[in-house]
């Protein structure tokens, strides 16, 4: 981004504005569809102003890991395809791919959103392994909780093929139950300038700020992840009140997951 | 992938998806759909899902790639893992690499690639779901991300699939009757001129098969195009205004 | 005697025949087939005679001799200096087209005069036919641009941002008490007191620039009606 833009976005922040009027704990509008794509077991098209990323849920049945013979297993991947950005180029992911998706991994795992001992079939031979995947079709910024959104609402809505044990197939064409998730993580990422903290920020303030921090919070206000990236830093009370932010924010996007799933 | 296959897939003259040998699927054309990208477009066969995104002509580095006298088309198709049954494995693999290649060659056709020397122009598709026909559903999606870009073309380009099934020559080749099914074809032709692009065909055919598939496949291109047409007419709203405007 | 298909300022697209006939002829946008003539791109119609053109709706910014340009410093070479005009080519402007004084390259640093991330309103010297755009500073209107802010625009939208006899530019001007330089390649630099007033009134007819009823649109955006 050019630099007289990244002067800008700035001065805005000095006078408490940001360029598109928002309020600096506002979220942009929030839209999500699930069940768009119906070759997945679940998906979810996620809206947060410009920004799209489309999440698939695909399971298949597997060993299980040899320090967890009775648990089912949970892949997180994110892919930033050159469609979605300028800058953006096609291969394997890079280190902001593979962030968001532990990130987002993370969110989900140590909430306990997934029971994954409902998820084996035989105990140290068949379990199911569900892959998230993440994909970005345009960044205008907050890639992080368009992309955790996106995920959590998948695995809700997502439906558990047939696994035929005898012949150890899976069939795809049928849709038994629903997946054992019990928890709606949600992480929420703020944006520092100056040390005003922004939520949400769209590109150009994410190219502006000189740290961030995301926190996910489940629905008992508790935080099951944190991460600070960016560089930069935050005293002890920008931390606390990140925190607040996340947990009220947090709320207000279940709500919105809740009605849609 | 030959197990569970189905025991026939014309039954009583309806394909297993209801259609009639000669029946499309419900098709959908959007541009404008990525804020970030300089075009970008959205085509949707059935359950065939793709999303283009065009940028260009930018500079092209590094230098000694640049050609002097013309722009460098790059085409990368790619499937999103969640796009078909049995997931895939990111990144690319020998089947998008050679699709890349081709819908490049069927794109430089119609770009009037000398008018932007030393730069590139990248085309960018995301199959976010595969049912059958899915080169041409890209194919399409491309054309009008590279319109909705502003790159000068001689036309937009429209493809579709035809194929045998059963014995029988149709139109639109779905994800059950590609893998089932005797041939498959893909088709894109240059609308206006009725030159063709791309051309490929896996199965045999009879001579006469061959040109009735050729056939098929045109009425079905022509029937693209005005879908395409359709979708970059609504995507500007358009009422004609008086000359004293301007 | 030729034949022309399309009214003025009638959406066409890539392939849409406009006319035909070898007296008709082919302008910007268009290309002859044979006894045709067909539009290369998604615009209006614009009849001139015999003259058939498409304006484009979208498209990437061409450098064009005389045009005056926004932007922004890219790099510092030894003698010259890259220039991001927002074009598909990088503008080069060279000492001498920059700087009054002589200047002992072997001793001074040129980044005092432009440095990275500066923006600069330039005259468009020359295009070579391989692409190398030159700049000039030596223009009575080129300077340098401190503060405000940059607003992006398809560069074909810009003589409307402009208007007739540069009308509708002085209206946003006067309302929002602000500087505005709109350059050729798409860039608009506004400074002043609404800054944002400005930029939606910009944005506004970029979007809305083939639609009837937009410059009482705008007026009414500037008198701080919502639209």
């Amino acid at each position: 981004m050019l630099r007289p833009e990244i002067e800008y976005v700035r001065k805005l922040a000095e006078e408490n504005a940001r360029v598109d009027g928002r309020g600096f704990e506002e979220i942009r509008p929030l839209e999500l569809e699930v069940n768009v794509y119906p070759k997945a077991e679940g998906s979810c098209l996620v809206k947060l102003g410009n920004t799209s990323v489309a999440v698939g849920v695909k399971m298949s049945v597997d060993e299980p890991f040899k320090d967890t013979p009775n648990e089912g297993i949970l892949i997180v991947n994110a892919e930033f395809p050159p469609i979605a950005s300028p800058e953006f180029e096609p291969g394997p992911p890079g280190e902001e791919a593979i962030e968001l998706a532990r990130i987002v991994d993370r969110g989900i795992r140590e909430s306990g959103a997934i029971d994954f001992e409902k998820l084996c079939i035989k105990e140290g031979e068949r379990v199911w392994a569900v892959f998230v995947d993440i994909h970005v079709l345009n960044d205008d910024g907050n890639l992080i909780d368009a992309s955790g959104i996106g995920a959590i609402a998948a695995l809700l809505s997502a439906r558990i093929p047939r696994y035929d044990a005898e012949k150890d197939e899976v069939d795809y064409g049928v849709r038994e139950g629903r997946l054992p998730v019990n928890k709606i993580p949600v992480p929420v990422t703020v944006g520092k300038i100056n040390g005003k903290l922004l939520v949400d920020t769209c590109k150009e303030e994410e190219e502006t700020i000189d740290a961030r921090l995301t926190i996910t919070t489940i629905d008992s206000g508790e935080i099951c992840a944190i991460q600070k990236g960016r560089g930069g830093y935050f005293t002890e009370e920008e931390i606390k009140r990140v925190f607040e932010i996340s947990v009220e924010k947090g709320r207000e996007i279940r709500e919105i997951i809740k009605n849609k799933v | 992938m030959k197990r569970n296959r189905p025991e026939k897939l014309i039954i009583d003259g309806k394909r297993l998806d209801g259609r009639a040998p000669e029946e499309m699927r419900e098709i959908e054309a959007k541009i404008k759909v990525l804020s970030r990208a300089d075009g970008s477009a959205m085509f949707r066969f059935g359950n065939s899902i793709a999303i283009a995104a065009v940028y260009g002509p930018r500079p092209m580095f590094p230098k000694h790639l640049q050609d002097p006298e013309k722009t460098i088309v790059n085409f990368r198709y790619n499937m999103a893992p969640f796009s078909t049954e049995e997931r895939v494995k990111p990144g690319t693999s020998r089947r998008s690499v050679e699709i890349s290649k081709i819908l490049k060659e069927a794109l430089s056709e119609v770009i009037f690639l000398e008018e932007f020397p030393r730069t590139g122009i990248d085309v960018y598709v995301e199959m976010l779901q595969s049912d059958g026909s899915t080169r041409c559903a890209a194919l399409n999606a491309a054309a009008l991300a590279l319109a909705d870009a502003g790159v000068p073309m001689r036309d937009l380009v429209a493809a579709c699939s035809v194929g045998k099934v059963d014995g029988e020559i149709v139109l639109d080749v779905n994800g059950k009757e590609d893998n089932y099914g005797e041939v498959d074809m893909p088709v894109a032709i240059i609308p206006r001129e009725g030159r063709v692009v791309l051309l490929q065909m896996d199965g045999i055919l009879s001579k006469e098969e061959f040109e009735k598939c050729l056939e098929l496949a045109k009425k079905g291109c022509e029937r693209v195009y005005e879908v395409q047409k359709e979708c970059i007419k609504k995507a500007y709203a358009f009422e004609a205004i008086k000359e004293g405007e301007e | 005697m030729g034949q022309i298909f399309v009214q003025e300022r009638e959406l066409v697209m890539p392939g849409k025949v406009l006319a035909r006939g070898m007296d008709v002829l082919p302008g910007n946008g268009t290309y002859r087939d044979g006894e045709e003539i067909i539009s290369k791109v998604i615009g209006l119609a614009k009849i001139k005679e015999r003259l058939i053109s498409v304006i484009p709706l979208a498209g990437k910014y061409m450098p064009k001799h005389g045009d005056g340009v926004i932007g922004i410093i890219e790099d510092v070479q030894p003698t010259f200096w890259n220039v991001d005009i927002n074009s598909p080519y990088m503008g080069i402007l060279l000492l001498g087209e920059a700087v009054k004084e002589y200047v002992d390259v072997t001793k001074t640093d040129i980044s005092k005069y432009y440095d990275i991330g500066e923006v600069i309103y330039a005259r468009v010297l020359n295009v070579s036919r391989s692409g190398i755009v030159s700049l000039s500073m030596r223009d009575p209107k080129a300077k340098k641009l401190h503060g405000g802010k940059l607003v992006r625009i398809t560069p074909y939208k810009v003589p409307r941002v402009i208007g007739k006899e540069g009308s509708m530019v002085e209206l946003i001007k006067e309302k929002t008490r602000c500087q505005i330089i709109v350059g050729q390649n798409g860039i608009v630099w506004i400074k002043g007191e609404n800054e944002a007033l400005a930029t939606r009134a910009i944005l506004l007819i970029e979007r809305e620039s083939h639609i009837l009823g937009l410059t009482e649109k705008i007026s009414k955006l500037l008198e701080g009606e919502e639209v």
